[in-house]
Parts: C-alpha cells; sequence; structure tokens
C-alpha cells in the first residue's frame, strides 16, 4: 500500500507540469488550469486569455501556469506552489479552486489573486464571471427559428444554477419565435466525456431533436449533429471545425480583455478586490460568427445582440412564469435580479421535464 | 422501430470499447497478473491510433499503431511487475497516470484535427432489413472483430492446451513451474495480449466512436473494463453479458432522460454501474461454483534458478 501511495504522489507530481520560468523584476503571473490546454474548450479559452495578455504586456510580465490541477483540497498545494516561485497576481480558473484560492489567500495578504465563477472574496481575492445568458438567450431565438421539428435538444452537465439559467434563457428566448417550442434536457453529470456527450447527442437526436445544444465541454455533440445533418451550437470555443455546415454558432469564452484590465490595475498600483460579472458590452464572452442560417435569422440574431449590449433587453425580463404556473417575484424592477439568476433552481412554463433534486 | 434499431446501434457502439479491454485484461488476469493500467494503455492506444489514421488516412493503420502502442505500453508494466517483481498494484496505478501523461504529450499536435472515421460494412438487401439490418450487417469493423475476439478467447482458455496451462500459471504458478512450464513468459505474453486489446479499445474511441482526440477522452472506461472482469468472475460469458448490460443501460438512461420520465438523473447516471454489478453477482451466486479469481491473482512470482 505504501508502494501505491508513493507511485501515485510521483505521479501527480508529474501531473503538474510548469512552464519555464526567467528573468526577474517583472511582475510575475500564474494561472492554474482544470484540463489540459489542449482541450479546445475551457482550459483552452483559458490560455488563449493568457496568450493575449502576454502579446499586450509581455515586455512588462511573465507568466506561469500549471494545467491538469485536480479541483479540491489539492488544488491549494498548486495554488502556494505559484506564491512562492514569486507570483504576485494569480488567477485560479475554475468553480472548484474556491475554497483553497481562500485559504491560500489569507496566508500570503500580499499577493492577489482572481477567482473564475466563486462566490467568496477577501481584501485580496477577487472574483470574475461571465453573463452566459445573455449568449443562450440569442441562441435560443435562433434555435426556435430554425427547428423543423419544433424539438430542441440540450444536454446538460450538472443541475446547478448557471446551467440551469442557460436552459430556461434558452427557452424563453425560444417561445417568443414558437410559443409550443419543446426542448428534451438530457443531464451528462460530468463536464466532460466525449463519448457520453455523443450518445446523449444521438439520443435527442433519435427521439426528434432538430438542433442540439450543450452545456459541456467536448465537440463531441457537435460532430454528431453533423454526422446526421442536423444543426447545432458550440460551446466555450470555435467548434466550426467539427461541423462546417452544423454550427450556428457558439458562446465563446474571451477572458483576454479582463486579464489585461486586472494584470495593468496590478501594474499600476491600483488593483482592488472585486466581483465582475460582465456581459456581452464588458466584452467577457463573445458569440462566434452566425452561421449556416438565412439572413432573417443572422439579422434576428444580430438585433438581440445589440440589443442586449445596449442594456435595453434582458434574458429575464418580466413576467416570468415558472413550472408551477405561478409568476416568479420580480426582485430587479422589470426583470430578475443578479440574485435570482445566480441561484436559478427552478424550470419555466413549458419545459416538460423536472428539474433533477427538486 | 427506427428508435428501437436507434437504441441497439448505440448500445453496441458504447458497449465494444468496454468488451475489447475487459476481454484483453481478463486474459491477463487468468495468467495470474492484476494490471490496473488499462486506463493508461487505453488512452495511450486512442492518441496513437488517432495519429496513425491522421498520419496515413487509414483507420486500420490506426488501429494497428493503437494495438501496437498498448503492447509497448503492456511491456513497460511486465518488465516492471514480471520481470523485476515489483507490486502489480503499484505498477499498474502508475501505468494509468504515466499514460494519461504521455497520450496528451503524443496527441497534442493532433487536437482539433478529423478524420474519416471507420466505414460501416454495407450489404445491398441485407443492411436494409428493417430492424436488425444495420444491427446484424450495418456495423464498423471493431463491432464485429471483439465479437470474434471474445469468442477465440473462450475456445483458446477452454479448449486448448495452452489456454489450460495459462489458467494453471494464474491458479497456481508453483506447481506450474514445477510442471516445467515457463511461468513469466506466458504471463508476459498475457500481459502484452491485454495490452494490445486495451490499446485496441481505446483506438476504437477516436477511430470510430467519435472521430477526434481530446485529451482524457477514454474518462474512465479503463476502469469499467477493469470492474468488468472482476464482476464477470474472470469468465468470458458473463464478460459479454455485463458489457452490453453496461452499455444497454448507459444509452437507455439517456433516453429516459429525454422522455421525461422524472427520475433524478443523478441516479440514472449511477444505474449502469447498479445494475451490472446486481446481474453479474446474481449470476454467479446462481450458478453453483460460481469461480472466483484465479487463485494466483496479483501475487509476485520469482522461479527459483
Amino acid at each position: 500500500m505504501r508502494k501505491s501511495l508513493l507511485a501515485l504522489a510521483a505521479g501527480l507530481l508529474l501531473a503538474g507540469s510548469v512552464s519555464a520560468v526567467s528573468a526577474a523584476d517583472k511582475l510575475k503571473v500564474g494561472f492554474i488550469y482544470l484540463g489540459p490546454i489542449g482541450d479546445l474548450g475551457w482550459t483552452y479559452q483559458h490560455d488563449l486569455a493568457r496568450q493575449a495578455l502576454v502579446k499586450e504586456l509581455g515586455d512588462q510580465i511573465e507568466t506561469t501556469y500549471l494545467e491538469n490541477v485536480p479541483e479540491g483540497p489539492d488544488a491549494e498545494r498548486s495554488i502556494e506552489q505559484l506564491v512562492r516561485a514569486g507570483n504576485k497576481l494569480i488567477f485560479t480558473t475554475s468553480f472548484g479552486y474556491m475554497d483553497p484560492t481562500l485559504k491560500v489567500a489569507k496566508k500570503y495578504p500580499n499577493v492577489h489573486f482572481e477567482h473564475a465563477t466563486g462566490y467568496k472574496r477577501n481584501p485580496n481575492m477577487s472574483t470574475y464571471s461571465a453573463r452566459w445568458y445573455q449568449g443562450r438567450y440569442i441562441q435560443g431565438l435562433i434555435a426556435a427559428k430554425m427547428s423543423k421539428s419544433g424539438v430542441l435538444g440540450y444536454i446538460g452537465s450538472f443541475p446547478i444554477p448557471e446551467v440551469v439559467s442557460g436552459i430556461n434563457a434558452t427557452i424563453l428566448a425560444a417561445q417568443t419565435i414558437k410559443p409550443d417550442i419543446k426542448v428534451k434536457i438530457i443531464w451528462a453529470n460530468t463536464w466532460f466525456d466525449p463519448g457520453k456527450e455523443a450518445d446523449a447527442a444521438k439520443a435527442l437526436i433519435d427521439q426528434g431533436a432538430d438542433v442540439i445544444m450543450q452545456h459541456t465541454d467536448s465537440p463531441a455533440a457537435m460532430q454528431i449533429a453533423s454526422e446526421r445533418g442536423k444543426l447545432a451550437f458550440g460551446q466555450d470555443s470555435e467548434m466550426i471545425k467539427f461541423g462546417p455546415k452544423t454550427q450556428l454558432t457558439s458562446i465563446l469564452d474571451t477572458w483576454g480583455p479582463y486579464y489585461i484590465e486586472r494584470v495593468k490595475a496590478e501594474l499600476a498600483g491600483t488593483w482592488k478586490s472585486q466581483d465582475s460579472w460582465g456581459g456581452l458590452d464588458s466584452h467577457m464572452f463573445a458569440m462566434a460568427p452566425y452561421t449556416n442560417m438565412p439572413d432573417e435569422v443572422k439579422k434576428l440574431a444580430e438585433d438581440a445582440q445589440t440589443a442586449i449590449t445596449a442594456g435595453k433587453l434582458h434574458p429575464f425580463k418580466c413576467p416570468i412564469v415558472g413550472q408551477d404556473g405561478k409568476p416568479v417575484e420580480c426582485k430587479g424592477g422589470d426583470h430578475l435580479d443578479d440574485g435570482q439568476i445566480l441561484g436559478m433552481n427552478f424550470y419555466v412554463k413549458g419545459i416538460d421535464d423536472k428539474l433533477p433534486g427538486k | 422501430m427506427e428508435l428501437i434499431e436507434a437504441i441497439i446501434l448505440a448500445v453496441l457502439a458504447a458497449s465494444t470499447p468496454l468488451l475489447i479491454a475487459a476481454t484483453g485484461e481478463l486474459v491477463t488476469e487468468r495468467s495470474g497478473v492484476l494490471n490496473l493500467g488499462v486506463e493508461g494503455m487505453m488512452i495511450v492506444g486512442a492518441a496513437c491510433g488517432f495519429a496513425g489514421a491522421w498520419l496515413t488516412g487509414s483507420v486500420f493503420v490506426g488501429a494497428l499503431f493503437g494495438i501496437i502502442a498498448g503492447t509497448m505500453m503492456s511491456l513497460i508494466f511486465a518488465l516492471m511487475a514480471l520481470g523485476l517483481a515489483v507490486n502489480q498494484v503499484a505498477t499498474g496505478l502508475a501505468l494509468t497516470i504515466l499514460g494519461v501523461g504521455l497520450s496528451g504529450l503524443i496527441g497534442a499536435g493532433f487536437v482539433g484535427e478529423r478524420i474519416t472515421p471507420a466505414v460501416h460494412l454495407a450489404i445491398p438487401g441485407l443492411t436494409d432489413i428493417p430492424l436488425v439490418g444495420r444491427v446484424l450487417f450495418g456495423e464498423d469493423g471493431f463491432v464485429y472483430f471483439s465479437i470474434a475476439l471474445v469468442v477465440g478467447v473462450w475456445w483458446f482458455l477452454y479448449r486448448t492446451r495452452a489456454g489450460l496451462i495459462l489458467r494453471a500459471c494464474g491458479d497456481n504458478h508453483v506447481s506450474a513451474h514445477a510442471l516445467g512450464y515457463p511461468v513469466l513468459r506466458i504471463r508476459t505474453f498475457a500481459v502484452m495480449f491485454g495490452g494490445a486489446c486495451a490499446g485496441l479499445a481505446g483506438a476504437y474511441l477516436p477511430l470510430a466512436y467519435t472521430p477526434f482526440f481530446i485529451p482524457g477522452m477514454t474518462a474512465g472506461r479503463g476502469w469499467i473494463a477493469l470492474a468488468l472482469v472482476v464482476f464477470s468472475s474472470w469468465r468470458p460469458g458473463r464478460l459479454v453479458i455485463g458489457a452490453y448490460l453496461f452499455g444497454a443501460v448507459t444509452i437507455l438512461q439517456l433516453h429516459a432522460q429525454g422522455w421525461g420520465i422524472g427520475i433524478p438523473s443523478q441516479f440514472m447516471s449511477a444505474l449502469p454501474y447498479l445494475a451490472t454489478i446486481i446481474v453479474l453477482v446474481l449470476l454467479s451466486r446462481a450458478r453453483s461454483g460460481g469461480s472466483t479469481a484465479p487463485a494466483a491473482l496479483g501475487t509476485v512470482f520469482v522461479p527459483d534458478r
């Protein structure tokens, strides 16, 4: 047993590989990644942003990243490793790093931390996330226009508020085009398993869905939709390579501008702990080009994007009716407030399914 | 009707990699060696298989690359666990960790590339028969091969002298050695066979299932194959039942979610594991003398020279 533990420990040390560090007196910026940078999804997009940062400020900073860092207590060691290597600003890029980041942040008050998609903050720890539900709303409009069968297929990862708000935003938008639109939802209960995602896409298509959307990370669903001659939306990154005649658009995580802004603040000495939840207006994410659709649908999508960016259209504008037929309390004036969206745990009317755990 | 056919097709596709990898591991374990590195050998097979197919444009060559890669990985295991008599559990775990890293390195240049997936059989007339046509006469080569493989392994283990000797090594290596059989050499071949199967099973994923490579795409299938071997009491027949049952419940629970049956999805996701374990345990209880583990499984053997 002791031998196997040793082997495991040795393997884990190997698993987190460090990129080269050199030169002095430049600001050192560190990144903790969940997956490999070649995952074509979540981590890939974070690394693209890091590369944009280097391109913009490369003469004043140097960056280090650790990839394949598992979420949970073990992440603490990796974050501390970056601190001890002299990094003064550290981005931890997954929800599961929340508590480890906070713990290390409290231990090193002179180092600044940026944690993605979490809600715990400290005087030296900021949080940042994106209002992806805005993009989901645009996808819902397109899906309703493009679906011939009137059935949409949705592959969910886990029934957490971020995913649920995405489903609701999609359906609310689709209902403005086709009030009786149907959606079939399959939970993969994983963020990443190409085989299972492909199986889920097959099941949805076999059950009559002709537009596939996903909240899982691999391009498997796009590839299956392409094989079957259906339409689909990408996730996190540009997936048109896997479905040149299939991808309608994709929500692209574009962390670059935020990373550049925060590093500039650090360089200028004006960095402060804050909570950023940016949408289309702050370029926290972007929509991939609208493809494989007629011009009128494209225009509809672009108009919606303009309206959301300008703040004239809110995906969760009231009245919103829940699955139980009762209107949802409107805490944000004429739309749901941020707290309601961040903690969303109900389906809106028109979804025939039951939310797991409800 | 069409839906049933589609479900059966999806079940066969989902079960095939499990069946191939588990069959290989079954032979390895029957010779008395526990190789926990199936996941690692699979993922390296996936990376090399995709690389081979992408470089040559041939799925067949890709499959060969996968087989060779899996075999090479298993040779590392054989060198450590058989040659140097290192603890098999530790070596197997290390092999998985190594494989995950190595496959990321090999596959890095191929991420985002596409290939033409394995072709499906098409016999005019036969393939068009409703319901059974595509299931029986419209699969890709991997599916037919996996069935031939498991039948061949059954025949080898129970109907040939060589199979008997292999099982003897797994049950009592001291006696087999005393009778003059080269235990370590036989075990090395068994480990290599397991590696070749794991490599092929891994290659199936990017060559037929989802025709692209992404690091970590085996997503734990190697561990499921390992579990199937145990729960099938090391018997090829029950292994087939277990693998297809696991695939069937996996696909059916996805469909059940799509139909909106209202059972929590977390429970549905756990269902393939539960169903497979329950059925295989019941099977081994129902038949008298349900075979247990090879007696020498996982124990180190150093011959006195």
